[in-house]
C-alpha cells in the first residue's frame, strides 16, 4: 500500500486545563475526500490548526508525506504543501484581489519572481471563478467572494494536502451548490482534501470518509453512510436520551 | 542601616515616579496614544504652581488642585479637538501628532517661562527617624504623590466614569455597544492624564528644581515606568515607579548616580523581552 | 512614463540639483543639501523596517549613533576614511542583526518603546565607558584635509552617494518577491506566516537594512565634523524626526522618504531663519495640521483631494 499522504498517531492537545484533542490517530491516502465532523467544541479546527503548526501540539505524531512534521511552524507546513482555509477569513485587507493570491504563489508556491507569481495567480482566478474582480481591493468582496479568495490563494499555493473549514457556513442553496462544484474542480486536480463540516448535504455528496470528533476524541471513521446510523454519533450530536429514542424507534420498526 | 536609607531614599523617589507616570500609562492603555505632550505638561504644572507661588505667595497646596483642574481642562479640549479625529490611526501617527503639540507647548513655554531652573522652596527641615534621614519636603511630596495616586485608583475603582474607563479600555467596541460615549471617555481620560501630570509636575516642583529642559527625561521615566508595570491600570504605575525609585537609588549607590539611568533603561529592556506586559501581568486592571 | 520611470526620473532630478549646488549657492546651501541627502538616507534606511514592515521603529539613533563611534574610532585607529565607514556599515548591520532577533518579537506600541530604550542605552553605555569613546567629553576624529570648499563638496558627495545607495537598495525590495513579503507582514502577520512567509527571518533582514546606511551616515557625519559626542549622536530628537519625515512623505512607497527629508529639513530651516523665537512651535503646527489632514503624507494628496471632494460632493447630494 502506498504511503499516506497524512498520518496522525496519538496526537492530543491540552489548554491549561482543558483538553482540545485527545488521543486522534488516522490516515489520509493521496487523493480522497475526507469529512471531518462533530458537534462544536468537538475540536475540529484545533486539529487543523495542530496539523499545520499555528498550534503545537501536546502529545502525539504528525506526519506529512513521510516527513516528521509535528514542531513545524505555519510558513513550513506552507512550503511543505499544506495548505487551510480559515472560517473567518484572513485576507491581506489592503491588497487587490490578485495580490491576495499572488501571495500565495509567491510563497507557499514557490514563484521566485512576482511576475510568474502574478500569472500563476491570474490562473487561479479563473479557476475560481474571480477573475472579473482582479484589480478590486480585496475588503470590497462580499462573504462568498472572500471564501473563494481564501480557495484561490490556497490554490496557488500549491497544496498537497487542502483542508477547508466551514467554507459554507454563511452560504445559501445555490452557493452551496457553487461551491460543491469547485471542490470537486479541486479534487479533479490531484489534491487531497479535508473538509470540516456542518452541511450534510455536502458531506453525503463529496465525502467518500467521514471523520467523526467529539470532545476531541475521534469516535468514528467510515464512509458516510456508516457514519449516520453509527450509535455514538447519533447520540454526540442528538445526546444520550434522543438516541436511545432512535434506538427503541428503529428496534420497533 | 546605609541599605535602608538608600531604600528609603527609592520609595520616595518612586512615589514620585508613579504619580507622573500614572497619567501617561492610563492614556496610553485606554486611547492607544503615546503622549509625547506629557513631559511638557508635567512641566507646565511646576511652572504653573511656581509662578503663582512666586508671584503671588499662593501655597503650592492650594495651587496644586486648581493646577490640576486647569490642566485637566487642558487635557479634555486637546482630546477633543485635535486627537480625536485621528485617535484610530496606528500609533505611529498619533505619536507623531502629539510629537507635534509638543513642540508647540514646548516652545511657549521656553519663550514664555524661560528655561532657567525654578523650585519652590518651603523650609521645612529634615526629619530623623532612627539613623534615617529625610528632607520634610520630600517627605511631603512623597505623602502628596502617593496621596493623588490613592485618589485617582479610588475614582477609577468607586465610581461610574472609572468603571466606563476600564471598559473603554478593556474592548473599545463593546464598551461603545454598552451605551458608552467612548468619545467622551476618551476626553476625560486624557484630561485625567493631564491632570495627574499637572499635578505631579506641581509636587515635584516644591523638592526639584524644573525647568524645560527636563520634558525629555520626565517622559523618558513615563515610558520605564509603565513597562515595568503595564499599561493602563493605577496599581501597575505604583508598582512600577517603586520599582524604578528603588533600582534608581541602589544603582546610584552601587555603580554611581551617572550608570543609574541606564540600569533603570537596561531593566526596562529586559523585561520588555521577557514580560512585555508588566509587572502586573495581562493589560489588566487588577 | 509609468510609474516607475517616473520615479527615477524625479529621484535623478533631484540629486542633480543637490550636487549642484557647490555651483550656485554658498556654504550655506551646501550644507543644507548635505542635511538632506543625510536624513533622506536615513528615512530611507527607516522606510525598511517603518514603511514596508509596518514595524515602528525608533533605533535610527542608535544605529547612527554606533556608527559615528565604529567610524571614528577606527579612524583614528589609523584607517583610512572610507574603509572606516565600511566598518561602522558592518557593525551596525551586526547589531541589528543581533538585536533584531530579541526585539523584534514585540509588537507594536512595545516594539516602539523597546526600540527607544535601546538608544537609551547605547547613548548611556557609550557615554559611561571613556576609556574607549572620550565619554561625555566626546571624541575627536581628524579633520579632512584641504580647506572648507574640499570638504563640503566631498561630503556632499558622499551623502547623496549614500542616499542614492539606499534608494537603489529600496526599489530592489520595492520591485522584489522580499518587498511583497515585507509587506504581507505589515497587513496581516498571521496571514503572511500561514502563506509560507518566514517571518522572523524578514523581519530581521529589513530590521538589519534599517541599520546599515544609518552606520554609514554616522561615520560620515562623524569625519565631517570631526567631533561627536554621546548626546548629540544618539540624539533622541533624530530618533523621532526621522520616522516623521517618513510619514509625512508618505511611508511604505519609494519616494516618500526623500520627499518627507527634503520637505521638513527646509522647513525646519526655513522656520529658524525667519521665526527664530517660535520655530519649533510654528514646525509643530506644520506637523499637526499635515497629520491632521494627510494622514497617508504627501504623496497621497491626490487620494486625499478625491476623499475630501467626495464627501463634499456627497453632502450635497438631493435627499
Amino acid at each position: 500500500m502506498t504511503m499516506p499522504i497524512l498520518e496522525l498517531a496519538g496526537v492530543g492537545k491540552t489548554f491549561g486545563g482543558v483538553q482540545a484533542l485527545r488521543q486522534v490517530g488516522f490516515a489520509l491516502r493521496e487523493g480522497q475526500i475526507v469529512a471531518l465532523i462533530g458537534p462544536n467544541g468537538a475540536g475540529k479546527t484545533t486539529l487543523v490548526n495542530v496539523v499545520t503548526g499555528a498550534q503545537r501540539a501536546s502529545q502525539g505524531r504528525i506526519v506529512f508525506r513521510g516527513t516528521d512534521v509535528t514542531a513545524q511552524r505555519p510558513f513550513q507546513a506552507a512550503r511543505a504543501g499544506l495548505a487551510r482555509t480559515f472560517q473567518i477569513v484572513q485576507p491581506f485587507p489592503r491588497m487587490s484581489v490578485i495580490e491576495n493570491v499572488m501571495a500565495g504563489a509567491l510563497f507557499a508556491g514557490a514563484h521566485a519572481r512576482v511576475a510568474d507569481a502574478r500569472s500563476a495567480a491570474r490562473d487561479e482566478l479563473e479557476f475560481t471563478g474571480l477573475a472579473a474582480l482582479a484589480q478590486r481591493p480585496a475588503s470590497a468582496l462580499t462573504l462568498a467572494g472572500r471564501k473563494r479568495l481564501e480557495l484561490a490563494k490556497s490554490l496557488a499555493m500549491r497544496p498537497r494536502l487542502l483542508m477547508l473549514d466551514e467554507v459554507n457556513a454563511g452560504f445559501n442553496s445555490g452557493e452551496i451548490d457553487g461551491a460543491l462544484a469547485l471542490i470537486r474542480r479541486i479534487a479533479a486536480r490531484g489534491i487531497t482534501i479535508l473538509i470540516i463540516e456542518h452541511v450534510m448535504k455536502v458531506i453525503f455528496s463529496l465525502a467518500e470518509r467521514v471523520l467523526v470528533l467529539h470532545h476531541g476524541e475521534l469516535i468514528a471513521d467510515g464512509n458516510p453512510a456508516e457514519i449516520a446510523g453509527h450509535p455514538r454519533v447519533i447520540e454526540a450530536y442528538l445526546g444520550e436520551k434522543f438516541a436511545r429514542r432512535v434506538r427503541e424507534l428503529q428496534a420497533n420498526g | 542601616m546605609a541599605y535602608l536609607q538608600i531604600l528609603v531614599n527609592g520609595l520616595v523617589l518612586g512615589a514620585l515616579y508613579a504619580c507622573l507616570a500614572v497619567g501617561f500609562s492610563l492614556v496610553w492603555g485606554v486611547l492607544n496614544v503615546i503622549n509625547m505632550l506629557h513631559g511638557s505638561l508635567i512641566i507646565l504644572g511646576g511652572y504653573l504652581t511656581f509662578f503663582s507661588w512666586h508671584s503671588y505667595g499662593i501655597n503650592p497646596l492650594v495651587a496644586l488642585p486648581a493646577v490640576a483642574l486647569l490642566l485637566y481642562a487642558i487635557g479634555y479640549l486637546i482630546q477633543l479637538a485635535i486627537i480625536n479625529p485621528i485617535v484610530t490611526q496606528p500609533v505611529l501617527t498619533t505619536l507623531t501628532l502629539t510629537f507635534g503639540l509638543d513642540l508647540i507647548l514646548y516652545n511657549f513655554m521656553t519663550v514664555y517661562y524661560t528655561a532657567t531652573p525654578r523650585r519652590v522652596t518651603l523650609d521645612l527641615g529634615i526629619v530623623d527617624l532612627g539613623g534615617i534621614v529625610m528632607p520634610v519636603d520630600r517627605l511631603l511630596a512623597m505623602g502628596l504623590a502617593l496621596l493623588l495616586t490613592g485618589l485617582l485608583y479610588i475614582v477609577m475603582r468607586g465610581s461610574r466614569i472609572g468603571w466606563a474607563i476600564v471598559a473603554v479600555r478593556m474592548d473599545r467596541d463593546a464598551a461603545a455597544l454598552m451605551g458608552i460615549r467612548v468619545e467622551r471617555i476618551y476626553a476625560i481620560t486624557f484630561g485625567i492624564g493631564a491632570l495627574m501630570a499637572g499635578a505631579a509636575g506641581a509636587v515635584f516642583a516644591m523638592v526639584y528644581p524644573i525647568t524645560t529642559n527636563l520634558t525629555g527625561t520626565f517622559l523618558g521615566k513615563a515610558f520605564v515606568v509603565c513597562v515595568i508595570g503595564g499599561l493602563g491600570s493605577v496599581p501597575g504605575a505604583l508598582a512600577g515607579g517603586l520599582v524604578l525609585g528603588i533600582v534608581e537609588s541602589l544603582a546610584g549607590q552601587l555603580v554611581g548616580p551617572q550608570h543609574a539611568l541606564t540600569v533603570g533603561f537596561v531593566l526596562m529592556l529586559a523585561l520588555l523581552v521577557v514580560r512585555p506586559t508588566g509587572l502586573t501581568g495581562v493589560r489588566g486592571y487588577e | 512614463m509609468t510609474a516607475r520611470s517616473w520615479h527615477y526620473f524625479l529621484f535623478g532630478a533631484w540629486v542633480l540639483a543637490l550636487a549642484s549646488t557647490p555651483l550656485w549657492g554658498g556654504n550655506y546651501v551646501i550644507r543644507l543639501a548635505i542635511t538632506i541627502a543625510m536624513y533622506s538616507a536615513l528615512t530611507l534606511s527607516w522606510n525598511f523596517i517603518g514603511g514596508f514592515t509596518g514595524y515602528p521603529s525608533f533605533a535610527t539613533a542608535a544605529f547612527v549613533g554606533l556608527g559615528s563611534y565604529a567610524g571614528a574610532l577606527t579612524q583614528n585607529a589609523g584607517a583610512p576614511m572610507l574603509v572606516a565607514w565600511l566598518i561602522a556599515t558592518i557593525f551596525a548591520g551586526a547589531f541589528a542583526a543581533a538585536l533584531g532577533g530579541i526585539i523584534l518579537r514585540l509588537k507594536g506600541h512595545y516594539f516602539a518603546i523597546g526600540s527607544i530604550g535601546v538608544v537609551e542605552v547605547a547613548r548611556l553605555v557609550t557615554a559611561s565607558w571613556g576609556s574607549l569613546t572620550g565619554g561625555g567629553d566626546g571624541l575627536n576624529v581628524a579633520f579632512l584635509p584641504g580647506g572648507p570648499d574640499v570638504v563640503a563638496r566631498t561630503f556632499l558627495a558622499a551623502m547623496i552617494a549614500i542616499m542614492v545607495a539606499a534608494f537603489a537598495v529600496t526599489v530592489a525590495v520595492d520591485r522584489t518577491r522580499f518587498g511583497f513579503a515585507l509587506r504581507c507582514i505589515q497587513q496581516n502577520e498571521d496571514a503572511a506566516d500561514m502563506v509560507g512567509v518566514n517571518t522572523t527571518r524578514c523581519k530581521i533582514a529589513a530590521f538589519v537594512l534599517s541599520a546599515l546606511f544609518c552606520g554609514t551616515v554616522g561615520a560620515a557625519y562623524a569625519s565631517w565634523t570631526g567631533y561627536i559626542d554621546p548626546n548629540e549622536s544618539f540624539s533622541l530628537l533624530m530618533t523621532i524626526k526621522v520616522p516623521v519625515m517618513c510619514l509625512l512623505g508618505g511611508a511604505g512607497t519609494v519616494l516618500g522618504p526623500p520627499v518627507g527629508a527634503a520637505a521638513f529639513t527646509l522647513l525646519e530651516e526655513f522656520f529658524w531663519a525667519n521665526f527664530l523665537d517660535y520655530n519649533r512651535a510654528i514646525l509643530g503646527a506644520v506637523i499637526v495640521i499635515l497629520i491632521f489632514f494627510l494622514p497617508g503624507g504627501l504623496l497621497n494628496i491626490p487620494r486625499a483631494w478625491s476623499r475630501i471632494a467626495g464627501r463634499r460632493r456627497s453632502r450635497k447630494a438631493p435627499a
